[in-house]
């Protein structure tokens, strides 16, 4: 009875780290880079949500909407004005331009934007608990689960049903190979960052929702979690976050309800080494061999 | 095209060696510049206030480190209103015939920032005692420092009794401690809410939450009560479903909440919403006007202990709040409280001492006798003040007084 409580409680949280660690994984499968500026575009979703529905007074799927194309945009821009530029620079140049754009977004809201204070994000349902025999779970945690599955959908189709999926995986394998037969190798970068932040954004105002308090730091740990998620899962395959995400919620909330709370931070990040030390490209990735 | 290109860029290679060393020359004028300008302005600063003292009364500086920023916020502005209040009214008389400076630094509620702030209050400053800061985690870093360097420091709201023990002779605190907070919060759930069962949720990470959940659960025990459930969870962590689940089994009457305002609101809307109905109680971290703001409806009805209540009528409350009211438009909460206290505490002591030397404020302080906002104070062995508490029950957004418990 607890025991599947705690799992709808796991899964609830499981899809958020998928949310983002989509972001993560679709990054790095098509310019293998490591986004960390990502976690923050998930904080700027929440954000913009909230003043969309404190300023503007909108509902939730307006508020969502406003979000998800907000960092679509933030997404693009961010990859015009700092990745772009640097697409021929070793990997770790980039990698530290993402860390540095990770700062100068988090430092920027809490010191020019929205100071430094955490903000209770508006409540845009009231709280029903619906009991299901023994268990009960309550309408925001349907209307979570029921958006993040929606939205997996709908980029599942877009990757594999559509001819921009077809050229950001043909991208994916081989970049140059891909240009030479005619993809525009740098709008499908855009689009790339642009889907993934905008599932990060929806991430943002559903968390929001759950967690009724932002600041600009929000992003931090749950960055973290989804990274690791997409790593466990096989960094640059689909599937494997989304998987990999659902993993760590269920994996975290149940170590917080069976084992340790003080440990389920560490709990959750020796199950990545663990899984690593033999299963090295990640749960559902495939080995890679090097490129010459 | 190549061969020319490579020789453009063989010639700005060796222009770039001037322009080097050309860089380096400026690089080097410039510092010299900065050099002089200070040295230019070194002996200058103190004939400025030396000038000033011929002409004013020299000032006395006294740190101030609060949370001005953070998850505890509203704590660092009531603390920060509060002093600035007891200051102009301590400059009205005066203290040794000289104006009091406050030098005030932000923490943002991170042991290692308050560190770092006492630090450089002592060492650049050289204020001659500190006040701060609100989170007992703060101040117990802030503590040995304070007593290395012999300068007093009285925190205004750091109820853990480690503060003071392990912070050494010059810390001294202007609230009562965790034991006696935790086992008022007892004995109002057993004596007042009739509670026979209670459950506990305390940040690990945390010292003044921690210690409250310890102090609670041996006072509620001993008032005969069971406690069903101690959980924990991290500092930063949003989301308690997974304890509160465990919890909701056992259906506990009440549910201490042993945090401040933030995660309290977020922990008991979580609570309500899986459905828990356990009453809400928990100590003076609630005390804030944005606890209803993120806690909404689910915190409605939740009992707190506090230093002070706003609707005392003492002479001393009323006029105090008068002041707060009209220069900062609201009603001043504990921490406010607390923090004019420590600042009336540490003025008296330093006017009785007749001097700024730290050894001799501490001393005078100990024997601090004075009838301040919270209550008359006197500090035990431990320079922890000897005085009573109150709780307050949330109604909305209002708090209204329920109890009046002595030591």
């Amino acid at each position: 009875m607890s025991l599947i409580q705690q799992l709808i409680n796991g899964l609830a949280q499981g899809s958020v780290y998928a949310l983002i660690a989509v972001g993560y994984t679709m990054v790095y499968g098509i310019i293998r880079l490591i986004n960390f500026a990502h976690a923050d575009i998930y904080m700027m979703g929440a954000f913009i949500g909230y003043f969309a529905v404190t300023v503007f007074h909108v509902p939730f799927l307006p508020a969502l909407l406003l979000a998800m194309i907000g960092c679509a945009i933030l997404g693009m821009t961010i990859e015009k004005i700092a990745y772009k530029p640097l697409r021929k620079s070793p990997r770790i140049v980039l990698l530290i331009t993402a860390m540095a754009m990770s700062l100068i977004l988090e430092h920027g809201m809490a010191t020019v934007v929205v100071g430094p204070n955490p903000r209770p994000f508006p409540e845009l349902f009231k709280i029903n608990i619906i009991h299901l025999g023994p268990v009960q779970i309550n309408n925001v945690q349907i209307i979570n689960l029921s958006v993040a599955i929606i939205l997996v959908l709908i980029l599942q189709y877009i990757v594999y049903k559509t001819k921009t999926g077809k050229a950001m995986r043909a991208t994916s394998y081989d970049m140059e190979a891909a240009q030479l037969m005619g993809i525009n190798i740098n709008n499908i970068v855009s689009i790339t960052f642009a889907i993934g932040s905008s599932l990060a954004g929806a991430a943002g105002v559903l968390v929001g929702m759950m967690y009724p308090r932002i600041d600009p730091y929000m992003g931090m740990m749950p960055g973290l979690k989804a990274f690791i998620a997409a790593v466990l899962g096989g960094i640059g395959v689909l599937p494997g976050a989304m998987f990999g995400g659902i993993l760590i919620g269920l994996c975290e909330t149940f170590t917080k309800a069976y084992l340790s709370t003080k440990l389920s931070d560490a709990i959750v990040f020796s199950l990545l080494i663990i899984i690593l030390i033999f299963k090295p490209a990640g749960l559902l990735g495939k080995p890679t061999r090097e490129k010459v | 095209m190549d061969v020319f290109k490579e020789g453009t860029t063989k010639r700005e290679f060796l222009k770039g060696g001037n322009v080097m060393k050309k860089k380096s020359l400026a690089l080097f004028v410039c510092f010299v510049m900065i050099a002089a300008m200070f040295t230019g302005c070194a002996p200058k600063a103190p004939a400025a206030s030396g000038e000033q003292a011929a002409a004013a009364p020299e000032v006395i500086k006294v740190g101030a480190v609060f949370p001005m920023t953070g998850d505890v916020a509203t704590f660092g502005e009531s603390s920060k209103n509060a002093v600035s209040i007891a200051v102009e009214e301590a400059n009205a008389k005066g203290v040794l015939g000289k104006k009091i400076e406050v030098i005030f630094e932000d923490d943002s509620n991170t042991p290692a920032n308050s560190a770092n702030a006492i630090q450089k209050l002592i060492s650049n400053d050289k204020v001659v005692a500190v006040i701060g800061s609100v989170s007992s985690k703060c101040s117990i870093a802030m503590g040995p420092i304070a007593t290395q360097n012999k300068v007093p420091m009285i925190s205004s709201t750091s109820t853990n009794p480690k503060v003071t023990t392990d912070g050494g002779e010059y810390v001294f605190r202007a609230c009562f401690i965790d034991p006696f907070q935790g086992t008022v919060i007892a004995k109002f759930a057993t004596e007042t809410l009739k509670a026979k069962t209670a459950a506990v949720l305390y940040d690990v990470s945390n010292d003044y939450s921690k210690g409250l959940g310890d102090y609670f659960k041996a006072g509620f025990e001993k008032q005969g009560g069971q406690v069903l459930a101690m959980e924990s969870y991290n500092g930063g962590d949003q989301d308690f479903n997974a304890q509160l689940t465990k919890i909701k089994p056992m259906n506990p009457e009440i549910i201490l909440l042993a945090d401040y305002y933030n995660t309290v609101g977020l922990i008991a809307k979580q609570a309500r919403a899986l459905g828990i109905t356990a009453t809400f109680v928990g100590g003076d971290g609630w005390d804030s006007a944005d606890l209803y703001k993120v806690g909404g409806d689910a915190i409605d009805g939740g009992y707190f202990s506090n230093h002070y209540s706003a609707d005392d009528t003492s002479p001393l409350v009323v006029d105090f709040r008068k002041n707060y009211e009209a220069k900062f438009g609201k009603t001043p909460d504990a921490l406010a409280a607390l923090a004019y206290d420590a600042a009336k505490i540490l003025f008296a002591a330093i006017e009785k001492a007749g001097s700024t030397d730290g050894a001799k404020i501490k001393d005078a302080m100990k024997a601090t006798d004075l009838e301040v906002v919270s209550g008359k104070v006197t500090f035990d062995q431990d320079r922890n003040p000897i005085k009573g508490a109150v709780m307050i029950k949330v109604v909305k957004d209002k708090y209204e007084f329920a109890a009046k418990v002595n030591p």
